[in-house]
C-alpha cells in the first residue's frame, strides 16, 4: 500500500496584516507553515497507514526551504520526503502544479504502486482548490473532494468508502481506487510528534527532485506552463450590513419587522414549513 | 528505549546556543530542545550584542548574513526630571571604521532565529515546540537526561546544560537553582515602534547603517529603582522601561503605563514622534547580582546564561554574559568527555573558569551596586527633580546673577535630600562599583 501526500508551504495568513496603504499583504515577518489543511491530509495517512501498513510519500514543490513541511510530515509519520525543487517550477499556476506534481507520482509509482493521493482540500494562500483535482485529472484517479470521513478503505479489493460534504448536507461515497481525496479540516485532527520521531524526522535526508528528475516537459512546467496572470489584486469592499431594527424603539416591534424579513424569504419559509406570502408578524398577535 | 546523545541544551537563546555551536565544531552530538515555536520567539532584551563576544563563537558573523540592525556609534546617558533631564553623549569614529560592530543592536527574533540556524548548520539538532518537564536522575542523583511533553519523551545525555532563562519552569519544579526573590528580578517592558528608515538617520544624525543608543535614567522610572533604554534598529526604535519587581509591587505601578508615560516625556516624544507600535514585548531580567549566581553545575549538569543569574543590569551585558558563559560550560562539557567524567568535581571546573573570566569579576566588582540602588531611592525620585530645578534656574536668563542663583539652587536641593545623605549617596556609589 502506498499514499502520497501533496503539500505546499504557505505564509502563515492568521497572522496577516494588510498595509493600509497599498492594499498588499505585507509579508514581512510572516512565518512559513505547512497548510494546515495539508497537516490534516498527512494525518489521515498515517492514520490509514497505521491500519493497513504501507508506505506514505510526502511531495512538495517549493524552494529549498520549503523541505521544513517535509520534515513535518515525516516527524508525523511519513516514510520519505520528496521536494520538488526547480528554478524551472517557479512561477506555476494550478495547472503547471497538477502537472509537476503527476509527473513525480508517476515515477513513485513505478517503483510502488499509489493506491491513495491525499490532498488538503484547498492552500489557505491562494483558496484556489483546484491543484488536488487537476492532479487527479491527469493522473486518471477517482476523484473525492471535501471529504470529512474514510469510512472503508480495502485496497485488496481496491474500494474506499468515504464521507463528503455537499451543500445540502453530506454525502457518502464508495469509489474505486487509486483515488486523490482533498480533505476538510475536521477529517482528522492531526497529532504531536513523539520526540524520537522528532528526532529521527530531522535526521533524515530529503530528496530533491528537479525537472530532469520527473522527466518533464518544459512548456507544461513553471511560469511557461501556466496560462494564468494575475492582472490586479485588491482587497474585497466591506460587506453592507443588513437592515437594522431599533430595540430600543420598542422590542416587539423590532422583533416583529425581523421575522417578517425573515419569513418574506421564500426559501427560509419553505424550510420551516410555513406558506409563503404568509405574514407572520401579525399573525401571530392574532389578528 | 530512550533517545540518546552526549549534550542536551535545554533553551535555544545566545547561551544555548553559543554552547550547541562550541560542542558541534569539537565533534560532540548535541540536541537543543527549544519550548517557543521557532528559536526567539519567546525571548527579549534590549537588543544590543557585543561583537567581541559574537565573534568567539561565529568568527565570521558580519558575512554569513548576520541579522544586524544598526551598527552602534554614539552612547548616550541622560539623566531625566519630569520636564527635562541631563544628555551626556560620547561619539567615536573608531566605531564606525576599525572597531565596527563594537556594540550593534538586534531583533531577537531574527537574530537567535539565524544563530540558531548557525548551529543547525555545524551539525546541532534545534528541536523546537518542546517543553522539557522534568530532569532524569539516576540512583545516585545525577542528572542523566530530560523529560518533555511529548510522547516518549525522553532523552538521556552524558551532560544536560540548562539555559533555559530567567523564567524557568524547571526550576520551579525540580530546584536545581532556586527562584529569585521579586527583589532579585526585573521587569521590562518593551516596544518596537517602527518608522522610515532616513527619518531614523535623520533624527540620530547617523549614517544609514548606524546607530545610536541611548540608557535613560531618573524620573522616566516613577521613582522605581530602574532604566529605561531607546535603540535604534534599521527601521524601528527599541523602547524598553523597566524596575524592580518589588518596585512595581510596592508603587502599583502597572508596566504599560509606565511605558507609555515613557513615550510622552519630553526627550523621548520627537524622536519617536510618527512613529507605529510595531510590538509589545515583556520580560524578567535578573538583577541579584553577584551574591545570588546560585551554584552553577551539579552531578550531570550545568547552568548557563540567565538561568544562572548571570546578568550585569549596569552594563546592558545580560545576552553576551550567556553567550560567554555558554561557551565556557561547552569547553568544561568537551573535557568532561575527554575524561569521561561527568561528576560535579569535573565540571565544578566551569565555576573556576567563570570566576577566571570577566564575568564573575564584572558581577564582583558591581556586587554591591543592586543593594546600593535599593537603598538609595532618592536617586530615582527627589534627585532627578532637584538637579533639573538648578539646570533650569542656571539657564533661564532673568536678571538674576549667577551667585544668588547657585545659593539658591544649592539650598533648594539640600533641603531635600540633607548635604550628608548626598555625600553619602555619592560614597556609596563609588564603594559599591569601585
Amino acid at each position: 500500500m502506498h499514499i502520497v501526500c501533496c503539500l505546499k508551504q504557505v505564509p502563515d495568513t492568521a497572522d496577516v496584516k494588510i498595509d493600509p496603504e497599498t492594499n498588499t499583504l505585507v509579508r514581512e515577518g510572516l512565518e512559513s507553515i505547512l497548510n494546515p489543511y495539508d497537516l490534516v491530509a498527512v494525518e489521515m495517512a498515517v492514520r490509514l497507514k497505521e491500519k493497513h501498513g504501507g508506505r506514505i510519500s510526502a511531495l512538495c514543490m517549493g524552494p529549498p526551504q520549503a523541505q521544513s513541511v517535509l520534515r513535518q510530515a515525516m516527524s508525523l509519520g511519513a516514510d520519505a520526503g520528496i521536494l520538488l525543487s526547480d528554478r524551472a517550477f517557479a512561477g506555476a499556476d494550478t495547472l503547471a502544479t497538477s502537472y509537476t506534481l503527476a509527473q513525480a507520482v508517476l515515477i513513485l509509482n513505478r517503483k510502488t504502486p499509489v493506491n491513495l493521493i491525499i490532498c488538503g482540500k484547498q492552500a489557505i494562500d491562494g483558496d484556489t482548490a483546484q491543484t488536488g483535482p487537476g492532479l487527479a485529472t491527469r493522473l486518471d484517479y477517482t476523484q473525492l473532494t471535501y471529504v470529512t470521513a474514510v469510512e472503508s478503505f480495502d485496497p485488496k479489493n481496491k474500494l474506499i468508502r468515504i464521507k463528503r460534504r455537499i451543500e445540502e448536507g453530506q454525502e457518502i461515497l464508495e469509489a474505486e481506487l487509486p483515488a486523490l481525496l482533498t480533505v476538510e479540516l475536521e477529517s482528522a485532527r492531526p497529532r504531536r510528534a513523539s520526540l524520537p520521531e522528532l528526532i529521527a524526522s530531522m535526521r533524515k535526508d530529503i530528496e530533491v527532485w528537479d525537472k530532469k528528475k520527473i522527466e518533464g516537459d518544459a512548456n507544461q512546467l513553471g511560469i511557461k506552463g501556466s496560462p494564468t496572470w494575475v492582472r490586479k489584486m485588491g482587497a474585497p469592499p466591506p460587506r453592507t450590513s443588513g437592515p437594522r431594527f431599533e430595540a430600543a424603539k420598542g422590542l416587539r416591534e423590532a422583533v416583529d419587522q425581523s421575522l417578517d424579513i425573515i419569513f418574506a424569504d421564500g426559501f427560509m419559509a419553505e424550510e420551516l414549513g410555513i406558506p409563503t406570502g404568509v405574514h407572520h408578524g401579525k399573525d401571530s398577535r392574532g389578528n | 528505549m530512550s533517545e540518546c546523545c552526549d549534550v542536551v541544551i535545554v533553551g535555544a537563546g545566545p547561551a544555548g546556543i553559543s554552547a550547541a555551536c562550541i560542542l558541534a565544531d569539537h565533534g560532540v552530538e548535541t540536541i537543543v530542545l527549544e519550548r517557543g515555536e521557532f528559536p526567539g520567539s519567546k525571548n527579549m532584551s534590549g537588543g544590543v550584542l557585543y561583537g567581541h563576544d559574537l565573534a568567539r563563537i561565529i568568527p565570521d558573523f558580519a558575512e554569513r548574513n548576520c541579522p544586524i540592525e544598526r551598527n552602534i556609534v554614539e552612547s548616550r546617558i541622560w539623566f531625566t526630571s519630569k520636564e527635562g533631564g541631563y544628555s551626556l553623549a560620547y561619539r567615536d569614529r573608531i566605531f564606525e571604521e576599525q572597531r565596527r560592530h563594537n556594540v550593534f543592536t538586534v531583533g531577537r527574533a531574527r537574530f537567535d532565529r539565524w544563530f540558531a540556524e548557525q548551529a543547525g548548520q555545524k551539525g546541532v539538532l534545534v528541536v523546537c515546540g518542546t517543553v522539557v518537564t522534568d530532569l532524569l536522575k539516576d540512583e545516585s542523583g545525577k542528572v542523566r537526561g530530560v523529560r518533555t511533553d511529548r510522547e516518549q519523551g525522553e532523552l538521556e545525555a552524558k551532560v544536560v546544560l540548562l539555559a533555559d532563562g530567567i523564567n524557568s519552569l524547571l526550576a520551579a519544579k525540580t530546584g536545581f537553582r532556586p527562584e529569585p526573590d521579586p527583589e532579585h528580578v526585573a521587569l521590562a517592558v518593551k516596544e518596537i515602534i517602527g518608522l522610515p528608515e532616513e527619518t531614523i538617520s535623520e533624527r540620530f544624525n547617523v549614517a544609514p547603517e548606524d546607530g545610536v543608543s541611548i540608557e535613560i535614567l531618573g524620573s522616566v522610572t516613577r521613582g522605581m529603582n530602574g532604566v529605561g533604554v531607546l535603540y535604534t534598529n534599521k527601521n524601528s526604535l527599541s523602547l524598553v522601561i523597566g524596575g524592580n519587581l518589588k518596585d512595581f509591587a510596592r508603587l502599583r505601578l502597572k508596566p504599560y503605563e509606565l511605558i507609555e508615560d515613557f513615550k510622552t516625556h519630553p526627550m523621548v516624544a520627537p524622536l519617536i514622534k510618527g512613529g507605529k507600535p510595531r510590538e509589545y514585548l515583556a520580560h524578567w531580567l535578573p538583577e541579584g547580582g553577584y551574591d545570588h549566581v546560585p551554584r552553577l553545575y551539579g552531578d550531570g549538569y550545568l547552568i548557563a546564561g540567565d538561568s544562572g543569574m548571570l546578568f550585569n543590569a549596569l552594563h546592558r551585558e545580560g545576552s553576551n554574559m550567556a553567550m560567554v558563559s555558554g561557551k565556557i560550560a561547552a569547553e568544561t562539557i568537551i573535557q568532561a568527555i575527554q575524561k569521561s567524567d561527568f561528576s560535579s568535581e569535573s565540571l565544578g571546573v566551569y565555576a573556576q573558569r567563570l570566576k577566571d573570566s570577566f564575568i564573575m569579576k564584572d558581577l564582583k566588582k558591581y556586587r554591591r551596586f543592586p543593594g546600593f540602588l535599593q537603598k538609595h531611592e532618592d536617586i530615582f525620585n527627589t534627585l532627578p527633580d532637584s538637579l533639573s530645578m538648578a539646570a533650569r534656574d542656571m539657564l533661564t536668563v532673568d536678571g538674576v546673577d549667577k551667585k544668588t542663583k547657585q545659593s539658591r539652587s544649592w539650598k533648594m536641593i539640600r533641603s531635600k535630600t540633607s548635604r550628608l545623605r548626598l555625600l553619602r549617596i555619592l560614597f556609596n556609589a563609588w564603594r559599591s562599583v569601585k
